[in-house]
């Protein structure tokens, strides 16, 4: 190669697609929860890879921001670190894996440990936007539910599960209610995050690129995740403190680390370990 | 409540497939408590006549106006999708011929049964149990079935499933068409038994449509005989299945074998 690269638009998108995505995304959080279809647009990514965070992250991107993108919390996978160099390629902008420092972070299924602040804009990969999907297949019947508010049938799903397990076994994508109004499919996010995107300070856009719809959370809403009064919702926990750094108010992923079963529970999200591990040991330096 | 008016009263209620009636012109009035069988061959319009009635099927020509629990009357062909869901809900029932499409068939009996409850705002689940536990009972389902999906009942069973699930949020009004067909002779007695004890403990209204003139002896109050989509003949069970009338009624009677 001598150098030559084809041209793009900035951010990949054209325009005209952008501002397609952005009347979405502004009936989006016009209408807390609510499903905007629109026209979702080839990229270079196949479908169910994050072609909708994608687009989103490409219609709101510019110059000034700078971008973080997490695959299950970790900067480091594939898929974030593909992402994150292609918006720095396309979009000539500035990349970290710092949440703090972000302005936007393009996550699949985690919200950071550490708390979003005012002015930052979380970007989700949705694979299903519909929470009743599996409980109606007919879409005609889940808008028409959504329409008139009648979402018993979740609720059908929640009472199997307390009558199969003893309790509510559903432990990602648990569906909550945006502003008292629209059941919402948090993206396979681990019901360990739900409490963080209720009265979140941070806006949440939900892009589901193979099912062509677009969500949001807009900051300071309310999002309540179901329950019975009598089995209130409660978010997963962990026995035991991250293997790493020691935390314990965070998320665990598994690791095998050998090949007899031997395995170690780490904080899925990476920043926020090292972070952690930063503060423990000050004289050391990163790994 | 008052009774000096039907619950349901249809006039000139008609639907059309295509350029075939399916029913026509016919005025029906259910009263409160009242079991009224909706009976005739196969093809008659019955089952229509029922969807148009519950606005299962929409389209058609006609009045149809339903005294709601408050005493207000409303016209249920211009009445909006969501109070007509939530109608539903709360007052009506329907009991489908095929269990099947009446229930959810892989969501546990608990489930199925405690569903409208939920779907009426019901949000704690030991009463929802509860309550469900107490229908199975009431129709005869052993309580340790409750976690059992409909897949694996028999017949008879999901068809007292059906009507367990239709009747646990105390509707005033159920539609049923033809309940207890497909179902072997022995176990239609019982269920015709079992709906006949439910309905007068209730006090529900209810329409039955069955091709068995036995079962609009059995459980019904007044009889309504259809041919081709009309209304040939209206009365006393008693009178229109003892002393018909019409020469259609006369036959369908006289072609009923007897032991």
């Amino acid at each position: 190669m001598n150098g030559h690269r084809p041209e793009y638009n900035y951010a990949y998108l054209d325009e005209q697609t952008k501002r397609m995505i952005r009347r979405a995304l502004l009936k989006a959080v016009a209408i807390p929860g609510f499903q905007v279809p629109f026209a979702s647009r080839e990229v270079p990514l196949p479908r169910g890879w994050g072609t909708g965070g994608i687009q989103v992250t490409a219609a709101i991107i510019g110059p000034s921001d700078v971008l973080k993108v997490i695959d299950q919390g970790a900067d480091d996978t594939t898929n974030a670190v593909s992402i994150r160099s292609f918006f720095h390629r396309v979009a000539d902008v500035e990349t970290t894996t710092d949440t703090e420092a972000a302005t936007i972070i393009q996550t699949r299924h985690r919200i950071p440990e550490t708390p979003l602040k005012h002015g930052q804009i979380m970007v989700y990969q949705v694979p299903i936007p519909e929470p009743l999907r599996f409980l109606e297949p007919r879409e005609t019947e889940t808008r028409q539910m959504h329409a008139l508010n009648e979402y018993g049938l979740m609720y059908v799903k929640l009472y199997e599960d307390i009558a199969k397990y003893g309790r509510i076994a559903k432990s990602y994508d648990y569906p909550v209610l945006v502003n008292g109004r629209y059941l919402v499919a948090p993206s396979p996010t681990p019901s360990f995050d739900n409490p963080k995107l209720h009265q979140s300070a941070a806006l949440h856009l939900y892009g589901a690129g193979r099912e062509k719809r677009i969500y949001a959370i807009p900051p300071h809403t309310d999002v309540e995740s179901l329950d019975f009064d009598d089995y209130p919702f409660q978010p997963q926990r962990f026995d035991s403190p991250c293997a790493l750094c020691g935390a314990t108010d965070s998320y665990l992923d598994q690791i095998v680390v050998d090949d007899n079963g031997g395995k170690l529970y780490a904080c899925s999200d990476t920043d926020h370990c090292r972070r952690n591990h930063r503060l423990e040991h000050p004289d050391e330096d990163e790994a | 409540m008052t009774t000096d008016r039907p619950l349901l009263r249809a006039r000139g209620l008609s639907h059309r497939f295509g350029n075939r009636w399916g029913c026509r012109g016919v005025d029906i009035d259910v009263w409160p408590g009242e079991v009224v069988a909706v009976v005739g061959e196969s093809g008659s319009g019955k089952s229509t006549l029922l969807n148009a009635l519950s606005r299962r099927v929409r389209g058609g020509g006609g009045d149809v106006e339903y005294q709601l629990v408050s005493g207000q009357v409303i016209d249920l062909p211009t009445m909006p999708e969501g109070e007509l869901r939530r109608l539903w809900r709360s007052e009506w029932g329907f009991v489908h011929q095929n269990a099947a499409d009446g229930l959810r068939m892989h969501v546990t009996a608990g489930g199925n049964v405690g569903e409208p409850l939920m779907a009426n705002g019901w949000r704690n689940y030991g009463q929802i149990r509860d309550v469900s536990t107490q229908w199975l009972e009431r129709v005869e389902i052993p309580a340790d079935r409750i976690d059992d999906v409909p897949t694996a009942f028999s017949g008879g069973m999901r068809q007292r499933l059906q009507i367990a699930r239709n009747l646990v949020v105390s509707p005033r009004i159920v539609f049923m068409d033809e309940p207890t067909s497909g179902l072997d002779v022995s176990v239609q007695a019982r269920l015709l038994d079992l709906i006949r004890s439910l309905v007068s403990e209730l006090g529900l209204a209810v329409i039955v449509v069955t091709h068995d003139l036995a079962v609009a002896r059995l459980i019904s109050h007044r009889t309504v005989v259809m041919r081709h989509g009309e209304v040939i003949e209206s009365g006393l069970t008693d009178r229109v299945l003892d002393d018909p009338g019409a020469p259609y009624t006369q036959l369908l009677v006289s072609s009923v074998l007897r032991g």
